[in-house]
């Protein structure tokens, strides 16, 4: 661990910007988004982080300043050090957005694609920003706070099968399952496990549907 | 006499191919319910005859949003998801999946239960590279190589059943230990099954290394190089294929792993040969661990009994006290109590290494978990490694990833 330490003790002398984050494992880094990728370059022409293991981005829900934080996780093969940066995203909640790391790693390629379908985060200066897990032209993105767990009825993706057909992709009938215990300030009861939506289930049909 | 065969052909001359013949790409959509793509995946190709020129893999028909799942349920409750993961080694995400959260609580585990989670571990590798490597022999053609590799699957879930109670999806681990002991006799049998594997393992890969006709239709063929493998973020079989000895078992090691002595194959080309070699000494390395693990075997406890908050009291307890009843009512209905924080662990699994990035706010139910997953990075590399290549030879280069599309699409 020491490796990574020494790398955070020199980035933080030559990136004035950068603070410490709270980590519970490897050494983490807050990076403002305009030096996210001179420090991630930094990492990995001075430090030898030469694998990028995994791109993501975290929701901190409705109202929350910043919203959502990009986050990096880098590894170094020679020096087997891990370090996490993690960049706050800028502009508004509709379109979020973060520079592109795929010039220095093109495998963050999938990674950010995989976080925009998800959270509708831009990657600016992304290659080809497309949807890859849910299909192309799917209108939300599934793991924002806001989106129910069992999801939104929309179209089938094939638009001209829909057309057809007139059939739809419906929401799981259970809203959260009736096992999700709540975190946050409340009392016993109201943090209980069981389906905290219970207007609708599978006996009675979700009221204004 | 001689004969004039040199008719116009009538049938050219109506399709107007009477101008010179321009050479057209050809697109061509494999998949996604292909034999060879193992699952469904689809690969969207451009091809000039039968080389390709781009290639775009189109993954995410098996999304089940498991990440959003994680966010609903209080950690042990996702335990059953994790084997949906890599389905061909849930015992190995089990562990990877309660190391994570156990790093997240700050709680180490006793030394009995990580050997348990070790051996696991290495049963459920041999089982997925054994399937790997009969999905691989029938890709090139050879089927008897299957039928070896499950019979040898078929004596491991029996193990697997036996010690977690179910053959596929076993949801062994929990947060803070495992679901049960190991039964009494159990190791005996493993090490027994390590004795009728080890030549069978000899025989099957026999079947492969020297043939000839493997040989043609995998030496040289898709090549990663080194710069390329990192830069994509591959991990496991396919890195170390192209040369990088980048074992996490080696390198961070977790569970003990730093106790045992075994060697990390490496590759010299980076083909598809050379991932098929690292995949057969990973199994004879697997069975070197395993009679180790065996072999000093560990009494004691099974799971961390000092954790009260975080795994449930025994049965016979829970029906007898009032305080672990108690116990087990809070961490049943609330989930394992863990602190505020976040965390990034990977295990050495046997696609690569698999990712748990966990952001919790305190209390039983993460605030967000990112499960990277080494299917998913090792199939971003498709679309650089495809071009050029014949599109016969995309089916073993597919073969030789050796991926499985329920952890690629999460």
């Amino acid at each position: 661990m020491s490796a990574s330490a020494d790398a955070i003790t020199a980035l933080k002398a030559k990136f004035p910007q950068v603070t410490d984050r709270a980590s519970r494992d490897c050494p983490a880094v807050d990076v403002p988004t305009a030096e996210l990728l001179a420090v991630l370059k930094t990492l990995r022409d001075e430090y030898a982080f030469d694998l990028l293991s995994d791109v993501t981005a975290i929701d901190w829900a409705e109202g929350a300043s910043p919203r959502f934080t990009a986050v990096y996780h880098l590894y170094s093969t020679t020096s087997n050090a891990a370090v996490r940066v993690a960049t706050p995203c800028t502009g508004d909640d509709a379109a979020p957005t973060v520079p592109s790391v795929v010039p220095l790693w093109p495998g963050a390629n999938w990674h950010e694609r995989e976080t925009y379908d998800m959270f509708g985060i831009k990657f600016e200066g992304h290659p080809d920003l497309r949807r890859i897990l849910m299909w192309d032209g799917y209108p939300y993105h599934p793991l924002r706070k806001e989106f129910p767990l069992a999801g939104i009825e929309t179209a089938l993706p094939d638009l001209e099968i829909a057309e057809e057909t007139k059939a739809k992709v419906i929401p799981a009938p259970m809203a959260g399952g009736p096992f999700v215990a709540s975190v946050g300030e409340m009392n016993l009861t109201e943090a209980e496990p069981r389906a905290k939506d219970e207007s609708w289930n599978e006996r009675s049909e979700k009221p204004g549907a | 006499m001689a004969t004039d065969f040199a008719f116009p052909d009538s049938a050219a001359k109506a399709a107007g191919a009477e101008q010179e013949f321009a050479p057209e790409k050809m697109s061509l959509s494999m998949g996604p319910s292909h034999p060879s793509t193992h699952g469904v995946l689809r690969l969207q190709m451009e091809l000039d005859g039968e080389v390709l020129t781009k290639c775009d893999p189109i993954v995410g028909y098996l999304h089940r949003g498991d990440e959003k799942i994680a966010e609903n349920m209080t950690y042990n409750q996702f335990v059953p998801y994790t084997d949906r993961l890599d389905y061909l080694a849930p015992l190995a995400n089990n562990m990877a999946y309660a190391i994570a959260v156990e790093r997240l609580a700050g709680l180490e585990v006793p030394a009995r239960c990580q050997a348990i989670r070790v051996l696991t571990a290495e049963m459920a590798r041999i089982s997925a590279h054994l399937m790997g490597l009969g999905a691989f022999g029938l890709d090139v053609g050879a089927w008897s190589v299957l039928v070896h590799s499950l019979n040898q699957r078929e004596h491991l879930y029996k193990l697997f059943e036996e010690l977690t109670g179910a053959r596929f999806t076993t949801s062994y681990t929990r947060i803070g230990g495992v679901s049960r002991d190991i039964p009494d006799g159990w190791l005996g049998r493993v090490i027994a099954f390590c004795d009728q594997f080890e030549p069978a393992l000899e025989e099957t890969l026999s079947l492969l290394t020297r043939n000839k006709i493997f040989q043609d239709r995998t030496v040289g063929v898709g090549i990663i190089t080194k710069e390329d493998a990192l830069a994509y973020g591959l991990t496991g079989p396919n890195l170390r294929g192209s040369g990088v000895a980048f074992d996490l078992r080696k390198d961070k090691p977790y569970s003990g792993y730093e106790q045992y002595e075994f060697d990390v194959p490496v590759g010299s080309k980076g083909d598809s040969y050379d991932r098929y070699l690292c995949r057969g000494e990973e199994m004879r390395q697997s069975v070197r661990l395993i009679r180790q693990v065996v072999a000093k075997f560990p009494s004691g406890d099974w799971y961390a009994k000092d954790a009260r908050k975080i795994f449930a009291p025994p049965k016979d307890k829970i029906l007898t006290s009032m305080e672990e009843l108690i116990q087990n009512f809070m961490i049943v209905t609330e989930g394992p109590q863990i602190p505020a924080g976040e965390v990034y662990f990977e295990a050495e699994n046997p696609k690569g290494a698999l990712g748990f990035y966990i952001v919790s706010k305190g209390g039983g139910v993460p605030w967000r978990m990112k499960i990277r997953s080494p299917s998913f990075c090792n199939l971003s590399i498709l679309p650089k490694v495809c071009v050029g290549t014949m599109m016969s030879d995309v089916v073993t280069l597919l073969g030789s990833l050796d991926f499985v599309m329920g952890e690629c699409d999460r």
